[in-house]
């Protein structure tokens, strides 16, 4: 599972080797160092040399997205980061996206709940490019109206095309919203389409002035780079930038929840699928340190990969499940959520897989995982740390992502020795603790016909035109 | 090779130069049975990474579309006597990861593992049953048919995979490329395990293949490597020649209703061949018409302009064949004739006028400019040793990557345009709800 996270212009994920959630998302990296400085107006910079190639990405984080908004401006945070190509007084519309592409370099933004972030992957001298255009948007961006009424509708047929036409997506939707209540966890980062009707330019000029300031913002350069010459490079063009006053976020804590709860989403598809979720904690919010990492383990031990059990007793085995999938962000910011999706076989149906899921997770309350398992998520941990090493990117974003949810870089240092420390007997108390029928938000796709009154297509040329 | 890069460059000549050469350095070989190795030296990171690839896409399928993929499909679901949680408990607990896949021109295998022979080597063993002895057990395979009936069943659910996939029937029609590489439940229904046996013997040959390594190996290291992965392959034949990709004759239209709420739309023709004498110059000319995200002409006359979609793009897919150049979008039903106009006309003025010189110097500084994270890493790398390998593009590719950009005159976009891009003989697919 991946991270739900909206782009200002289309690129596939993979390609983006974006976060995804169960073990292989993080491990510490030796190889290059990691160096971290603050500019007096508050713009934390944090630097990681790699050598291997004569490129670098740089990045800029702001902590905002869609887990700071509320009912009524959703998908303000994913707009305004739209609005961020459209120009400031020295820079008009396009001149960003003109100027970095003349550099050689590649460019995009992404949003999630918890944080947005704009980023350029460019040739190393080129870095003075990107802290120019990037300082300047950071402070004086424009927002004109006229620009803003079209890139809204830009972003409805994104929502158009992401979630609407795509009958899982519009699930997943429903089931966070479903999930929580006083949470902006229920909230979906590209936001409801009543809310992009109604959107307003002034909301997104508050939403600029509310979140965007040097104090608010982390900037991640990984690369074939010089962290002190960036660090003065980071002071010429960021310091002159005047910090802000930025008031946290409150802390909206979910409600406790009081029982299952159970949807049922109607919409023309061919295929059920089903999505489940338990409440669990996070790093952030853990009571006890290590329940995040045994989750995780957890989590690892059902879907860290084709060996893992999901694959190998409902995929194969018992063959219930066409595809089935766990996932655990603990990374999260808010609202731990504790997933798992499927979709059955032919000859099985929805329910039968909630009930081998169930099943799935009653094994792990009761019986605990085997050293073999265990050994076997720590086996791919300890190769995925070397394997993230071959993409600046995903180093850069590991940790861009932990700056800015509030974990500092640092974990990524210690991730693998906590899951080293993880018993299976910790596992069988996360499993009985957090993983129970109370604490369970379960929907259901319910395919509805795509078509049955009309004929599947209408030809209005003629025959092959060979 | 990127250590070589460091010793080459000084940070100045850095800051001038946008025609940056930092190609990897390939060696290449062939195997005693036939295989054509490339191999790029990167010790920088412990780790190995190998691409195997075969001709043995759904260009292969014959009358039975989906063989290939599902061949492909079940190459590590049984090997050598092992099952598939065998095979997938081996691979994971070592930390190493393959996988594979299969598309029009190729089936292939990727493998990643650390480059410690005490993982190196059983993961390798491993790899090496998965490619030399895959048993198609009878319940993996009718498993594997089972899953891959519920894939097609999903790509029917969505209007962008529809759109697809009857785009590439009209474009190709009765050629091999037409086929739908997921199948469909009619012909995967029909598939046999034997079927696949068949396949799998007469396409996954050592001259049928290309086999891409990069990572922390010498060349004799390399060497043993591959020998000890390949060697004992069949020789086998390589795959005979595609046939000829017939030009469209004329214009053609198709409308599929979906309950979307978008219409999605494919517009285009067969176009360019990988070694295309014409590459060149129309991946230029493409670049600025609509092949550069959001400064691409095309974004900005639908997108930035119109707000019509969130994605406008037109693209060449080189294949062994012509494959297709594509114009597309997606936009709400009830704009997309104007959708489509905007479109339209975009490629149409760009074949008129072709592009001016200012947005020839742009694109010609961005190629290039970007040129270095085209090899970045060892995973950009080794796929581009399977395509250079695969295609028979000359070893020095990469190297005269940038200084054929460089030559790439205006003249030579528009003429390229105009005798290969008729905008008279396209198939326009689309898939949506009603105006």
């Amino acid at each position: 599972m991946t991270r739900r996270m909206y782009m200002r212009h289309f690129v596939t994920l993979a390609g983006l080797a974006v976060a995804s959630v169960s073990l292989l998302v993080s491990a510490a990296q030796k190889n290059g160092a990691v160096h971290e400085y603050q500019l007096d107006n508050g713009l934390k910079l944090i630097v990681k040399e790699d050598h291997r190639a004569p490129i670098m990405v740089s990045q800029v984080w702001y902590k905002v997205g869609s887990s700071y908004e509320h009912d009524g401006i959703t998908g303000l945070s994913h707009v305004l980061e739209h609005m961020m190509f459209k120009g400031t007084e020295k820079y008009p519309s396009g001149e960003f996206s003109r100027i970095i592409s003349e550099n050689g370099g590649r460019e995009n933004a992404f949003t999630s709940s918890d944080y947005t972030a704009y980023f350029q992957t460019m040739e190393k001298s080129r870095l003075p490019v990107s802290f120019e255009l990037e300082a300047d948007r950071m402070r004086n961006l424009l927002i004109p109206d006229e620009e803003f009424l079209k890139e809204v509708k830009v972003v409805m047929e994104e929502r158009r095309m992401r979630t609407d036409d795509n009958p899982q997506a519009l699930t997943y939707e429903q089931f966070k919203a479903t999930a929580f209540v006083s949470s902006p966890s229920r909230i979906p980062v590209i936001g409801w389409m009543d809310d992009l009707e109604n959107m307003e330019v002034a909301d997104l000029r508050d939403w600029y002035q509310k979140w965007y300031a040097p104090n608010n913002a982390t900037v991640v350069v990984v690369g074939d780079v010089d962290p002190d010459e960036v660090h003065a490079l980071a002071k010429k063009h960021f310091g002159p930038l005047k910090a802000d006053k930025i008031s946290p976020p409150k802390p909206r804590k979910e409600i406790k929840q009081l029982g299952q709860k159970r949807i049922v989403v109607k919409a023309p598809a061919e295929l059920p699928f089903l999505t489940m979720g338990y409440k669990v904690p996070i790093l952030l919010d853990a009571e006890t340190a290590w329940e995040p990492y045994a989750l995780d383990v957890l989590a690892g031990v059902l879907d860290g990969g084709n060996s893992a059990r999901l694959s190998s007793q409902l995929v194969r085995g018992s063959e219930i499940a066409a595809s089935a999938g766990a996932g655990y962000d603990m990374y999260d910011r808010l609202g731990g959520f504790f997933i798992m999706q499927g979709t059955p076989s032919a000859e099985h149906s929805v329910k039968e897989l909630e009930e081998a899921l169930l099943a799935q997770i009653k094994q792990m309350q009761e019986k605990p995982v085997s050293q073999a398992e265990l050994d076997r998520v720590k086996a791919q941990i300890r190769s995925a740390k070397v394997y993230e090493l071959d993409s600046v990117f995903y180093q850069a974003m590991q940790i861009g992502m932990l700056e800015t949810v509030g974990i500092e870089w640092q974990e990524l240092d210690r991730y693998s020795g906590e899951i080293d420390k993880v018993t299976p007997d910790q596992v069988i108390q996360v499993a009985k603790k957090y993983l129970v029928a109370d604490k369970l938000t379960v929907a259901e796709l319910d395919p509805q016909p795509i078509d049955p009154n009309k004929p599947p297509s209408r030809d209005s040329g003629a025959g092959h035109g060979h | 090779m990127r250590t070589i890069i460091k010793s080459l460059l000084l940070p100045l000549l850095v800051l001038v130069s946008s025609a940056l050469q930092a190609a990897p350095k390939i060696q290449n070989w062939e195997t005693s049975n036939g295989a054509r190795v490339l191999f790029v030296e990167a010790h920088d990171l412990p780790m190995i990474d190998i691409r195997v690839v075969f001709d043995a896409g759904a260009a292969r399928d014959g009358k039975t579309a989906g063989l290939a993929k599902m061949t492909s499909a079940l190459l590590d679901q049984g090997a050598g006597g092992l099952n598939a949680d065998e095979i997938a408990i081996g691979m994971e607990s070592l930390g190493a990861s393959l996988g594979g896949g299969s598309e029009r021109d190729m089936g292939w295998l990727t493998f990643r593992s650390l480059s410690d022979r005490k993982l190196l080597n059983p993961a390798l063993a491993l790899f090496k049953k998965v490619l030399n002895q895959p048993d198609f057990p009878e319940e993996d395979f009718k498993r594997e048919q089972k899953r891959m009936l519920i894939s097609a069943r999903y790509r029917g659910q969505k209007p962008g995979s529809i759109a697809g996939e009857k785009y590439y029937q009209l474009l190709y029609g009765d050629h091999p490329y037409a086929s739908i590489p997921g199948g469909d439940e009619k012909s995967l229904s029909s598939l046999t395990r034997e079927q696949l046996q068949t396949f799998y013997k007469q396409y996954y040959v050592a001259k049928n293949a290309v086999i891409a390594v990069v990572g922390d190996l010498t060349t004799k290291q390399a060497k043993k490597v591959v020998n000890d992965l390949v060697g004992k392959l069949p020789a086998g034949e390589q795959a005979p020649g595609l046939p000829e990709v017939s030009p469209l004759k004329k214009a053609d239209k198709k409308i599929i209703t979906h309950p979307s709420t978008q219409s999605h739309v494919l517009i285009g023709a067969p176009g360019v061949y990988r070694g295309d004498p014409d590459y060149f110059p129309l991946y230029m000319g493409n670049f600025i018409l609509g092949g550069s995200g959001l400064v691409s002409r095309i974004s900005d006359e639908v997108r930035e302009k119109r707000g019509l979609s969130y994605s406008a793009y037109s693209y060449f897919s080189p294949m062994a064949k012509p494959g297709p150049f594509t114009l597309g979008l997606q936009t709400k039903n009830d704009k997309r004739e104007e959708a489509i106009k905007v479109l339209r006309k975009t490629l149409q003025d760009f074949l008129d006028k072709g592009p001016t010189d200012k947005e020839i110097t742009a694109a010609r500084k961005n190629i290039t400019g970007g040129f270095p994270m085209r090899v970045s890493s060892n995973s950009k790398i080794v796929e581009y040793l399977a395509m250079i390998g695969f295609y028979k593009l000359p070893l020095d590719y990469l190297d005269k990557f940038n200084p054929t950009i460089e030559a790439v005159t205006k003249e030579q976009i528009i003429d390229a345009f105009k005798r290969r891009v008729d905008p008279d003989k396209m198939v326009t697919v689309i898939v949506g709800g009603d105006t």
